[in-house]
């Protein structure tokens, strides 16, 4: 077993490790030649990429499809911008309270959920998902109802001015960065192989003496913490919150971005986010509508494509390589 | 009642087809804006009635034939995620054809006023909804229990190759069957045409709905849709009177509740 670990490194690995650190660096210079407009924009796609990489821990990963995602995100969101405008404008406190919000409800809706499969599985976040959406909708004394939570300030943060968006594009970064690192370690760790053997055969895995619904509730917990991580980020960013961030269509988002991405390759909802946006975005600024040539792309992707994009371009280097 | 015609279509397709069609809703949305067309063009709500779900299962036809076809043996999430980029395309296309301003449609003249019932009035209209509904429902089940089609489809959805084996156009009956969700889709649509505004993102909020109708009473299950569709009105109802703000949480209330103690719904039945 040593011995294989002394041979040489994956083929791929120094490339990717390259890649990373060029990657990084462009994204620490980019507030430099980028507009405003545009670091706004940017800015979103970390915010979504997070959620969408938090999401697909649970789908891509241990292969549950949740309907219900939004609510992790939206609480995280809410709970977030309501310290932050109602009890003190503390970025440590709002943001420790509105991740405790989010992971205690992921885990309070996770251990009912994951006793169940497939289609009930994600029937069943879709009941819980829309359960919170209609308590935000209807509390309107608490979360402004239909009118959303407006307001919402962007507050010092270790005596740094987080009011521009170039300060808070750099915010984001690292908070988005040191979630996805994590999320990779967990991923690459024996919990994450478990997941993912559950995913191919959870059956299987029952009878090797695991227990398999407390793998995968603690994957829904993790999954519904990073969530909540992105809608907190969200709320500030946005100043304001509406109720539809937790209505199920928005549950769908990250299903897209992960899927257009690839769901089985790390960091591609990451892509998949930054593809969803960017489409959404010039889609947009040529036309009302866009939801039309999303919904198509999905349907092609579905049929043909079911890698994803960045899955299928994988596929491809890795056959150019050799390493099929 | 609506309710029960959009869910009997729901649970019939999935019953069948095995799969969860999540751009139903869409359908339905599509039947009450035809509904609202065909009023404009033929100044008449009963033609609605009969044109407006035809094409919808016209357009159930089309979406059969060239794209579930292809995904029949993959895995569920994909088939969700393709029902899922329908809503989107369909909602955009109803966008594209009618604009984003509410549409209308009003009952004809026959079916205005109020019946005097049991002390107090009740709209001639909702008493007509409810009869259709029973219809519906009567034509479905002797569709299903006393028909040769009936007995295929049955055939075909407790063993798919079985029945291909046994001579049956299963590809064929899968079109049918869509073709006739889609219609009961459209049918609803028509029905709820004038009790609400017609809007485009109609199809997103009915479609939860018709999901916990049809997870209450057991998906695939046609009895279980009426259970459901009965169950979620009183509860409305209920929920009105007692804690009026939040009615609709109650409904994902039972649908979780139910899902966790029998997921396969309150009426557990093999086939539809």
């Amino acid at each position: 077993m040593k011995k294989r670990s002394s041979t040489k490194p994956h083929p791929l690995y120094l490339p990717t490790l390259y890649w990373l650190v060029m990657g990084v660096i462009v994204l620490l210079l980019a507030p430099l030649f980028l507009s405003e407009f545009h670091i706004v924009f940017v800015t979103e796609i970390y915010i979504m990429g997070l959620f969408a990489l938090a999401f697909n821990l649970l789908f891509g990963y241990t292969g549950l499809l949740s309907f219900g995602h939004a609510a992790y995100f939206a609480l995280g969101a809410y709970t977030t911008g309501l310290i932050l405008i109602r009890v003190t404008p503390s970025i440590p406190l709002a943001f420790l309270v509105g991740f405790a919000t989010a992971t205690l409800a992921a885990w309070i809706i996770g251990f009912l959920c994951v006793r169940l499969d497939e289609i009930y599985f994600a029937m069943l976040t879709l009941a819980f998902g829309m359960m919170i959406h209609t308590v935000i909708w209807q509390w309107d004394s608490l979360t402004g109802g239909a009118d959303g939570l407006v307001g919402i300030p962007r507050p010092h943060f270790l005596s740094i001015d987080l009011s521009s968006i170039t300060a808070y594009y750099y915010f984001t970064l690292i908070v988005v960065g040191i979630c996805a690192a994590i999320l990779w370690i967990i991923t690459r760790s024996p919990f994450g192989l478990t997941l993912k053997s559950i995913r191919e055969n959870h059956e299987r895995v029952e009878y090797l003496g695991l227990n398999m619904k407390r793998y995968r509730l603690i994957a829904f917990v993790i999954s519904g913490f990073f969530s909540g991580v992105a809608g907190a980020l969200f709320g500030p960013f946005e100043m304001a919150i509406a109720p539809e961030t937790a209505f199920w269509t928005k549950s769908a988002e990250p299903v897209f971005m992960s899927l257009v991405g690839g769901m089985h390759i790390f960091l591609a909802p990451l892509a998949g986010a930054g593809i969803f946006m960017f489409l959404k975005e010039i889609i947009s600024g040529y036309t009302e509508y866009w939801m039309f040539p999303l919904g198509a792309i999905l349907i092609i992707l579905v049929i043909f494509l079911r890698g994803g994009i960045i899955g299928f371009i994988h596929e491809k280097l890795l056959a150019i390589r050799g390493l099929d | 009642m609506t309710f029960f015609i959009l869910a009997s279509g729901l649970t019939l397709v999935f019953g069948v087809l095995r799969i969860l069609n999540l751009a139903h809703g869409s359908l339905f949305m599509l039947g009450a804006y035809f509904s609202y067309q065909v009023t404009v063009w033929l100044g008449n709500f009963w033609f609605a009635i009969l044109f407006a779900p035809l094409i919808c299962a016209g357009i159930g036809v089309i979406l059969e034939r060239v794209l579930l076809r292809s995904v029949y043996n993959i895995d569920v999430h994909f088939q969700l995620l393709l029902t899922f980029g329908l809503i989107l395309v369909l909602e955009d296309f109803a966008k594209f054809v009618w604009g984003v301003a509410y549409k209308t449609v009003s009952e004809p003249d026959l079916l205005k006023g109020i019946v005097p019932m049991l002390g107090t009035g009740y709209p001639r209209y909702n008493l007509f909804v409810i009869l259709v509904g029973i219809l519906v429902g009567i034509a479905v089940w002797l569709l299903l229990a006393k028909t040769r089609v009936g007995k295929m489809v049955r055939a075909a959805s407790s063993d798919r190759e079985m029945a291909s084996g046994s001579g049956i156009n299963v590809p064929r009956l899968y079109t049918l069957v869509f073709a006739f969700g889609a219609w009961l889709a459209g049918l609803a649509g028509v029905m709820a045409a004038p009790l609400r505004s017609i809007t485009m993102d109609l199809g997103g909020r009915t479609i939860v709905e018709a999901f916990a109708v049809v997870v209450i009473g057991g998906l695939g299950s046609i009895p279980g849709a009426l259970l459901g569709s009965i169950i979620l009105g009183q509860l409305n109802a209920f929920g009105i009177v007692y804690l009026s703000r939040f009615e609709m949480a109650f409904m994902y209330i039972l649908m979780a509740i139910v899902l966790l103690i029998r997921p396969r719904g309150l009426i557990v039945k093999e086939a539809v």
